[in-house]
């Protein structure tokens, strides 16, 4: 199972909010969609889904509802928790495509364990800290081990700690098998552990390759408006943005 | 309370509940020999057992847990703890209907004109809900929709007390929006048990959807729920169960939205479990309060939906002060 987009366009009213995206997410692959805010990564990745109009192809959207959520686990960018249900209950709700029984309550104490919050499992979800509850929804899309995992900025308001922890259950997830993406601001984290970045702006698929391919004076100028620097280290690839293009102080 | 025991204790509790409603009652009719009348329906006993006592009972216990199943349904998919069944205009619309009844005379020429008439208002709020709101609308639209068609239905119930044919017109509208279970017959049972049926098979269906939208309406769609249809079925199953309690009962409050609160922790907060829980608390509800109008004041006829109010209103005030210290 294969994220296939081919020729996507969203329109809001006459605008092209999503314009001609096609992108291709195989198992193995952890791509990063990076892009300034409002360049359509979420719009891109709800279409793909199937859970709103748009023109073109996309091998999810094309799946019935219950094949579809078979297929692919979606993780909103909205953190949301409405009722103060138990972790472990939550994150059970992760196996509500699969039907009851089967390998329900063994997915979920795995999910459980890989986002370290087997402490928490009987604790309510609605009274963690925010950085607690995206670890525990995260751990929800987990449980449904689909074979696509989207996640709009999964990472954002976590600690250090926890950023670099959910972006190596990410990668691994994909070196797993599963086809990940990821809508991500830290491009620091992007470079370092996708293994593909596929760059939006104005709604336009502008640059799709290896995090050094991409993250070069070319695009970061144009679309993010910054200069960085880009080191290969003996710990890897180091991202950091120095300053903002025509900022010549800085 | 564990999950586990909790739905025969409330069932327990019910049917308790449901013997002492038989056995209450200004007759005079002892407890063993009124029940021994009920099954051989024998005198003048037997009688008042079947005709009076068994429809009323009947009723608390249907009429009380739509309302427990509505409201926790409806918490369910607005995912607001201050929803209320009544809140998408169907209890205001049939309130209406029977209103409209009483005004014209109608129920006094034919017996059940009221309650259809009641049925036929909860209808209409249907049909304006989904025209107002579409089917494809996401839940603020609803709740806007709702209370537009609670506003108007409630404008047109006043303008129908104010153009009252006669002082006495006007004290049964009066009289009867507060809420009873007194005098009905089992004619009333009859008529709106299909409903309650219909209502109860629609919104049980609807746990799987409700557990999915402890998410977010976005992540619940991804997980394979179609939120249209979950929309119509809590739209039909809550104006089927709601028109048909108003159509019989009366305006009955309070109940739809302090028992989901009452019973949301000993489920462990889960909507689906929430929902069998809540048709329970509501029977054993409301065959309560109907049990207390008749020993409270017994020749004063207190009426049911006074007595809900009266209780539930300081207890939610309660549950409100208590979730406003934890932070919840």
């Amino acid at each position: 199972m294969r994220l296939d987009l081919r020729d996507l366009t969203v329109r809001r009213g006459l605008c092209p909010v999503v314009d001609g995206v096609s992108l291709a997410v195989a198992p193995g692959e952890f791509v990063g969609l990076i892009g300034p805010n409002g360049a359509g990564k979420t719009t891109l990745m709800r279409a793909a889904l199937g859970l709103m109009p748009f023109d073109g192809l996309s091998s999810l959207a094309a799946l019935p509802p219950a094949a579809r959520a078979r297929a692919a686990a979606w993780l909103p960018q909205a953190r949301d928790i409405a009722w103060p249900v138990s972790v472990a209950d939550l994150v059970a709700l992760g196996r509500l495509p699969h039907g009851p029984g089967g390998d329900g309550a063994a997915a979920v104490d795995r999910a459980l364990r890989r986002m370290g919050l087997a402490a928490f499992r009987d604790r309510r979800a609605t009274e963690l800290s925010g950085g607690e509850q995206a670890r525990v929804l995260i751990a929800r899309a987990l449980a449904q081990e689909a074979p696509v995992l989207m996640a709009d900025e999964p990472i954002a308001g976590l600690d250090p700690a926890a950023q670099i922890a959910a972006m190596q259950v990410f990668a691994a997830e994909a070196a797993g098998g599963r086809a990940v993406l990821a809508a991500l601001h830290d491009l620091g984290l992007a470079a370092r552990h996708c293994t593909r970045l596929v760059v939006l702006s104005g709604g336009r698929l502008v640059a799709d390759g290896p995090p050094r391919a991409v993250l070069v004076p070319e695009v970061l100028g144009p679309v993010f408006g910054i200069r960085a620097h880009l080191a290969e280290t003996a710990e890897g690839l180091v991202f950091q943005p120095v300053a903002m293009v025509g900022d010549e102080d800085g | 309370m564990t999950g586990r025991w909790l739905l025969p204790a409330l069932g327990l509790l019910v049917a308790a509940l449901f013997l002492v409603s038989l056995v209450t009652g200004p007759a005079g009719i002892g407890a063993a020999e009124g029940l021994a009348a009920l099954v051989t329906g024998e005198g003048a006993a037997g009688l008042v057992m079947r005709e009076i006592r068994l429809p009323r009972a009947i009723l608390g216990l249907a009429v009380g847990a739509a309302l427990g199943l509505s409201g926790a349904a409806m918490q369910g998919f607005l995912r607001n703890p201050l929803a209320e069944p009544g809140l998408i205009g169907t209890s205001s619309a049939a309130a209406l209907g029977a209103v409209i009844a009483i005004h014209t005379g109608l129920y006094a020429a034919f017996a059940l004109a009221l309650p259809l008439m009641a049925l036929a208002g909860a209808a209409v709020a249907v049909g304006l809900i989904l025209a107002l709101a579409g089917p494809r609308g996401r839940a603020l639209s609803l709740i806007l929709a709702g209370i537009a068609i609670s506003a108007l239905m409630g404008a047109l119930t006043a303008l129908a007390l104010n153009l009252a044919p006669s002082p006495y017109a006007a004290t049964e509208i009066v009289f009867w929006m507060m809420g009873s279970l007194a005098d009905r017959s089992m004619q009333h049972v009859w008529l709106a048990l299909p409903f309650l049926g219909l209502g109860a098979v629609l919104l049980a269906a609807t746990g799987r959807g409700l557990d999915a939208l402890t998410l977010g309406e976005d992540a619940a769609e991804s997980l394979g729920v179609s939120l249209t249809a979950l929309r119509l079925r809590i739209v039909f199953g809550t104006a089927a169960l709601v028109g048909a309690a108003t159509a019989v009962a009366g305006a009955v409050g309070f109940v739809g939205l302090v028992v989901p609160h009452l019973l949301r922790r000993a489920v462990g907060a889960r909507p689906a479990a929430l929902l069998p829980a809540s048709a329970l608390g509501g029977a054993a509800m409301l065959l309560a309060a109907d049990i207390a109008t008749r020993l409270v004041l017994p020749d004063r006829d207190l009426k049911l939906g006074v007595l809900t109010a009266l209780v539930g209103a300081p207890f939610f005030l309660h549950l409100v002060r208590r979730m406003g210290r934890e932070g919840a």
